[in-house]
């Protein structure tokens, strides 16, 4: 197998590395607030928190996606490793598509998350938050495919929000145009953007190699002037997600290679993900423990979407049933500047959140001060995202 | 000359410090002896050459308990223990595989071996991980005797199998293959590159007289990587001063208690009546009283040579014959004019401040084995070499320094002869030809080496066939079979008399933990309290 990572030496100097966009968000930089994506240097707010997430409601925001861990897969057998690996039925993918998908261990816990890109039956693209080139080596045993790791090859870059589909067209890229959403197209021979997103707004993702990082960013700036188009950091950004309801691996779960404590790692029905679940399908990793734990009803948790009484974020907060006993945990939380409500998502222990969905409490401590407001809070459990915008899905897109 | 004491220790290694600092903040009028004119057995810091501080045997903190630092108020009498930065493997083809505290930068080093085996780390450490959360609770407590009918012991039984039964079915499964198994076969489970695990399979071997092929070596990696798992900050790294700091720490804290040391007293027997311990007396005539005797020296030499087999049942004196010892290392210890230089090393590469290692093969280190279950040292040994100095500014003058290699294999015996002077000299060139490879000037650096075969380590230390955990930590002498079934708590079949050091549970390392659980135990018996010795801190 190719190894992309034989010649660098001096791995002791640079513990986060630079991504293809680093001097570009850089330049736009004016505080330093950089923090560790997968040992990249990566933003968590370019100039200004608040701005940055009216970018991406309001006009088109640049996020750097470079981090996220890109498995390239190819070989006649793609298709069929793919459907062993994950849960969902990859042979109902058309090509040129992205799914939203999901990967267990044999226990039928979740490893990861992430998208999968299929160009054709055999070749793929996988993004995703850790890294899993053992598994994915191990599953592909007895599969004529071929799989590289490429996090370091290609560069990324996101671009959400109402005018994101006019800059692209300004940019040239006339093409997207017709892109329905979890629709790819290559702009270019190098250059591939996909309708997909974070933030459950109108929004692009856009991959290309290393090389052309430059050029694309300048072009996009350019194009993007007169449409308000912002560079934005993680913090903006996990606003956005969070009123669409999107989780985050080893945020808003474990993933089993992490969960070091038992009952940590969690089945895709313990994560809200079992629409995701193909049972029709012969074989995947993960399907008798997860066919078993439904029959024999063995889950523990449910993921749930929550409103909270009052304004004040409930980060890491525990929730009480009947203020009294403890039924979960708040895995994210904020303060929702679209739907102006406190919002977050959460995991319950069953069966609060299933049989028993009233009278849940968050405990939800305020520090002002150096003195704790302590409040208990009404929680509701509502269907998410609490953010649902009709421009989201219109084809062609609105260019405002 | 006669005194009379509340209890006696025999040794002032860091094991019988830490008991006697536990006896007589309990009240306990404790006296220790010592053999040599300094004190430490094992954790020592010498001045072998003028200005060099050695750490001479152990070199590493990664054990020591930090409840008994809190307990004994060692940070107070002096001790500290800091991080450690980096580690390699150097290569046969002129790389160098660097390990480094950064978790991406230790990643994509590994990645230039192997990628899948970088990403591979991950399941690795989290297995590894698990299984020493479920070992570690277990260091601070008392065996139970699963023959015993003591509501102590039934209670420990069962607070070991509510232990295991926290596990799922696979961990369980996972547990006894994993204390069974070879470091080389876990490690195969995972990886593919040989240099990785090379690198992950010296702590499997480190002090045992087994190769990395052989089963029950996966274990003894557990037992070096307890400390690297415990979270706090400051619990893996060098003893600032040496490792002799430490033993100063606990000697200091025991004077200020009020407790007696006197060196240069070697016991040569233990004095018993009526199957009771009475006392001990030295090779210089002196002898000294108490009801209440332990022994920090190893199971064999306590029993075998201190206490007259007479006063002990066959079966008993069997076990200890049998029980496993054997010496499997030695240390070269050297004094530096200046740092050494590695060529194949990028300028300020922090790699050089831990462990160096220059077995780049699993295939290498049995082969290295083989040479010892032949009868000899290896001619292509594994060296552990550290450089302390090159964080601890206590050690030498600025630009000095002092470089500990352990060395394994290396045999009590030499072909079933005694070791002559010819042989320590060649085994000690064997080990500088084997750092000259990856640096050619480094013999031009050397001020002052000194050379231990197991020989020295039994003469000067005390260390039976110089074994360096008092005894091999195969799973046959952990726990409640550690060192004797039916003796694992401390006790002998003398009432009175004691043992206290790395034979006995939960073994060898700079530790501390089997003086703290035997302290424990004899003030129980005692009937006098045991409250100052905290219980060990949750593993959450």
């Amino acid at each position: 197998m190719k190894n992309n990572f034989k010649e660098n030496k001096n791995n002791f100097k640079q513990p986060l590395l630079k991504t293809p966009f680093y001097e570009m968000f850089s330049k736009e930089m004016t505080q330093g607030y950089w923090y560790d994506w997968s040992g990249y240097k990566a933003a968590s707010i370019v100039q200004d928190q608040e701005l940055e997430y009216f970018a991406i409601r309001s006009t088109a925001s640049l996020f750097d996606i470079s981090p996220l861990i890109k498995y390239r897969i190819t070989g006649p057998d793609t298709e069929d490793f793919l459907n062993k690996l994950t849960i969902r039925n990859v042979g109902q993918q058309k090509n040129n598509t992205v799914q939203y998908t999901i990967w267990c261990d044999d226990e039928g816990n979740v490893l990861d998350d992430g998208t999968l890109f299929k160009f054709n039956n055999t070749s793929f693209r996988l993004c995703c938050q850790e890294r899993h080139l053992p598994w994915f080596i191990d599953t592909s045993s007895g599969f004529n495919v071929e799989i590289l790791e490429e996090t370091n090859l290609i560069a990324g870059l996101s671009i959400q929000g109402p005018t994101s589909a006019a800059v692209l067209i300004n940019a040239g890229y006339q093409s997207i145009d017709q892109l329905k959403p979890f629709e790819m197209i290559k702009v270019t021979d190098d250059i591939l953007i996909s309708r997909t997103g974070f933030t459950g707004d109108l929004g692009y993702e856009i991959f290309l190699p290393n090389k052309l990082s430059t050029a694309v960013w300048n072009n996009l700036w350019k194009a993007g002037e007169d449409l308000g188009i912002r560079a934005i950091g993680f913090n903006a950004l996990n606003i956005a997600r969070i009123e669409t309801g999107f989780i985050i691996a080893n945020s808003d779960f474990i993933t089993s290679e992490h969960a070091v404590r038992n009952n940590r790692a969690k089945k895709p029905d313990e994560i809200g993900m079992s629409w995701m679940v193909d049972m029709t399908k012969q074989y995947f990793n993960g399907k008798a423990a997860i066919q078993k734990a439904r029959e024999n009803n063995e889950n523990k948790f449910i993921f749930v979407a929550l409103e909270i009484d009052g304004k004040e974020p409930a980060d890491g907060a525990i929730i009480y049933h009947n203020k009294d006993l403890e039924v979960g945990i708040i895995t994210a939380a904020t303060w929702s500047p679209t739907a102006k409500k406190s919002i977050a998502l959460a995991t319950l222990k069953l069966p609060y959140g299933q049989k028993i969905k009233s009278n849940l409490w968050v405990e939800i401590y305020v520090l002002r001060e150096l003195e704790y407001f302590k409040m208990m809070k009404k929680a509701f459990i509502v269907k998410a995202p609490f953010v649902k915008l009709s421009r989201r899905n219109l084809t062609p897109p609105l260019r405002k | 000359m006669t005194q009379k004491f509340d209890a006696i220790i025999i040794g002032a290694g860091h094991n019988g410090l830490v008991s006697a600092c536990y006896l007589q903040k309990a009240g306990l009028n404790v006296l220790v002896l010592e053999k040599n004119d300094w004190i430490g057995g094992a954790a020592v810091s010498r001045e072998l050459t003028p200005n060099i501080l050695y750490s001479n045997c152990s070199y590493v903190c990664s054990l020591f308990r930090p409840e008994i630092m809190r307990d004994l108020e060692l940070p107070k009498h002096g001790l500290q223990i800091i991080g450690i930065e980096g580690g390699t493997v150097f290569t046969k083809n002129g790389d160098y595989l660097a390990s480094y505290r950064n978790y991406h930068s230790k990643r994509r080093e590994m990645a230039r071996f192997s990628n899948k085996d970088s990403e591979a780390y991950e399941r690795y450490s989290r297995d590894v991980t698990r299984q020493c959360r479920f070992i570690q609770p277990l260091l601070m407590r008392t065996a139970p005797d699963p023959a015993s009918f003591k509501l102590k012991d039934i209670s420990e039984i069962f607070y070991l199998i509510k232990k295991f039964n926290e596990l799922t079915p696979n961990q369980m499964a996972e547990t006894i293959r994993f204390w069974t198994m070879s470091i080389s076969d876990y490690l195969d489970e995972y990886f593919e590159n040989d240099v990785i695990k090379a690198s992950l399979a010296v702590s499997g071997i480190i002090g045992t007289a087994l190769g990395p092929m052989s089963p029950g070596t996966a274990y003894v990696l557990l037992h070096h990587y307890m400390g690297e798992v415990d979270g706090s900050i400051g619990s893996w790294g060098y003893a600032r001063g040496g490792m002799g700091a430490i033993t100063q720490a606990l000697s200091s804290s025991f004077k200020s208690l009020g407790g007696t040391i006197i060196t240069e007293s070697e016991v040569t027997n233990v004095l018993v009546n009526n199957n009771s311990a009475k006392g001990v007396a030295l090779k210089n005539g002196n002898e000294y009283y108490s009801s209440t005797i332990i022994s920090n020296a190893d199971v064999k030499r306590t029993f075998l040579k201190l206490v007259n087999e007479k006063n002990l049942p066959k079966k008993f004196i069997n076990k200890v014959k049998n029980f496993k010892i054997r010496g499997s290392s030695g240390k070269v210890n050297i004094g530096l004019d200046s740092m050494p230089e590695f060529p194949a090393v990028p300028k300020g590469d922090p790699c050089l401040k831990g462990d160096i290692h220059f077995t780049d093969s699993i295939e290498r280190m049995e082969r290295a084995y083989d040479d010892w279950k032949n009868g000899t040292w290896s001619k292509d040994p594994f060296l552990d070499m550290m450089i302390p100095t090159t964080t601890d500014p206590t050690m030498a003058p600025p630009g000095k320094h002092f470089m500990s290699c352990f060395v394994q294999y290396c045999p009590p015996k030499v072909y079933g002869n005694d070791w002559t002077e010819a042989n320590k000299e060649a085994f000690g060139e064997t080990v500088v030809k084997q750092i000259e490879e990856y640096s050619p000037s480094f013999r031009e650096k050397i001020i002052h080496m000194e050379i231990r075969t197991p020989k020295e380590l039994e003469n000067e230390v005390g260390l039976t066939e110089g074994n360096i955990f008092q005894g091999e930590l195969t799973f046959d002498q952990l726990l409640f079979n550690r060192p004797i079934p039916g003796y694992a708590q401390y006790r002998s079949p003398v009432s009175g008399l004691y043992i206290c050091g790395s034979s006995t549970h939960p073994g060898g390392g700079v530790m501390g933990a089997p003086g703290r659980n035997a302290a424990i135990e004899i003030l129980r018996d005692l009937k006098k309290p045991t409250k100052h010795a905290r219980s060990a801190y949750e593993v959450i």
